[in-house]
């Protein structure tokens, strides 16, 4: 058994190796986090619409992106983004960044099947009478869901959405596939310029580990304080 | 008529040799068996583990055992399942004596059961303490040791509460059976990969990929369903209900 070695990871090739790919990582997290349940409230909206193409088409879309891998759809998106979109970023970022920028929109799209489906529980969670009495008080159906129904659906769904957050995050790791610059990439590159693969990948396990622990611990605390409140 | 002949055109790269006697599409159906074939033996691992692990978290007299179980679930929930496939091909293949010849298929089938076990032990944990506190209760007052009032009242019933959340774990393990395209296991994402490279079908190979794992998925959750009504007991009809 190689003796492990941990000297290099000076704050000098961390810097150089390391923390873009961090930043990737959690920037990727984050805004597929947003805009997953931003888009996946829309579909989840349509699931409930009433009506019916509304209702198929969302059906469709969440049932489908749950039954493939997360690392199909990355290559569906990788191969047929049109080379246009990339044009659509100043300079030469959409080029340089291809991978990144697909694995963001990747992420947005196959995020929200899952978090529609948290949505749409969370509506179906809350008493009918409160859709009704909005009604009653002469609301709109915006104005129903803006005022009455989403505020308190999101917030019995907060520790669902984080728990959701957690998986999301260690599934960034699989942009992989495109070669996308991520924590993992980060690891790799240095494991090879280094010859310390082992030292590199216990390394990663233990990023992760700290994060995706962390977050699961505030998760905990969390629905604690909601258990309390209620 | 030109159109479809141009679609049947772009599908001929199938009957292709790639030069080693192998066709493209007698490689696709290895690819296929190569994804069943990890996703079946790590589900095995992964149940064999998490059941075992599952229930240990539930036996309160003994606290560092339920503690080690705990610790097992964390260890492996909070590590993504590329990362630990990683960990498996270069540190623990490298550094653990032994390890070096294991096939690279034993290895990526312990990195997918393994981190599959631990959400199967949450599965099974949060199946045991769904049941009446009675159950345990009764099984002990009639004499039962800790053991068989397990054996003969617990689990029985907890397995089949489980029935629902364990079909979409065989679900997942499919899913997740597509990284290790990431060690060169030649499965369906391999193969998607690799064809699209050496022929630029890429929309063509990837439907045939996408098309096979969603054949898998239904697949799945048909021989649950009929699993889940075989092992229904007569009588009980609120478990049967739970599950859609």
């Amino acid at each position: 058994m190689p003796a492990l070695d941990f000297s290099f990871y000076t704050w000098a090739n961390i810097s150089t190796y390391l923390l873009s790919g961090l930043y990737f990582s959690v920037s990727l997290t984050i805004a597929a986090t947003i805009g997953g349940i931003a888009l996946g409230t829309v579909i989840a909206l349509m699931r409930l619409s009433g009506i019916k193409p509304l209702e198929y088409a969302a059906l469709w879309y969440v049932n489908l992106l749950r039954s493939i891998p997360l690392v199909m759809v990355i290559l569906w998106f990788f191969l047929l983004m049109p080379s246009a979109f990339y044009n659509l970023f100043p300079g030469d970022i959409g080029q340089k960044y291809r991978a990144e920028i697909c694995a963001l929109i990747t992420f947005i799209i196959f995020e929200a099947a899952f978090f529609s489906e948290i949505v749409r529980a969370g509506i179906q969670s809350l008493p009918r009478g409160q859709t009704f009495a909005g009604q009653a008080l002469g609301m709109t159906y915006a104005q129903n869901m803006r005022y009455i129904v989403l505020p308190q659906a999101m917030r019995n769904m907060l520790p669902v959405f984080l728990t959701q957050t957690i998986v999301l995050f260690q599934d960034t790791s699989l942009v992989y596939a495109i070669g996308a610059y991520d924590i993992l990439k980060g690891f790799e590159i240095m494991g090879n310029t280094f010859g310390r693969r082992v030292e590199t990948y216990i390394m990663a396990a233990v990023v992760y580990f700290i994060i995706s622990f962390a977050l699961s611990m505030l998760v905990k605390r969390l629905n604690e304080k909601i258990r309390i409140l209620r | 008529m030109t159109y479809w002949q141009d679609i049947w055109d772009r599908w001929q790269f199938l009957w292709d040799d790639r030069g080693d006697g192998v066709t493209y599409w007698q490689w696709m159906f290895s690819a296929w068996g190569y994804t069943v074939a990890v996703a079946a033996v790590s589900l095995v691992v992964a149940l064999a583990i998490g059941c075992l692990v599952g229930t240990l978290r539930t036996v309160s007299q003994h606290r560092v055992v339920s503690a080690l179980a705990t610790g097992w679930v964390e260890l492996f929930r909070n590590i993504p399942v590329l990362v630990q496939l990683f960990l498996w091909f270069f540190v623990i293949s490298e550094i653990v004596p032994g390890m070096r010849g294991v096939p690279s298929f034993v290895l990526a089938c312990c990195a997918l059961g393994f981190f599959t076990s631990a959400r199967i032990a949450e599965q099974v944990r949060a199946g045991i303490q769904a049941l009446p506190r009675g159950q345990r209760q009764a099984a002990l007052a009639m004499g039962f040791t800790q053991l068989q009032a397990y054996r003969y009242v617990i689990l029985p019933q907890t397995f089949r509460i489980i029935i629902p959340p364990l079909t979409s774990e065989a679900m997942n393990i499919v899913k997740n059976s597509s990284v290790a395209f990431a060690v060169s296991i030649p499965e369906l994402i391999s193969f998607a990969m690799q064809t699209q490279e050496e022929t630029s079908r890429g929309i063509e190979v990837y439907l045939a990929a996408t098309v096979l794992y969603i054949i898998t998925a239904l697949a799945i959750s048909w021989f649950m369903s009929i699993l889940e009504k075989r092992a229904r007991v007569p009588g009980l009809s609120s478990q049967g209900q739970g599950a859609h």
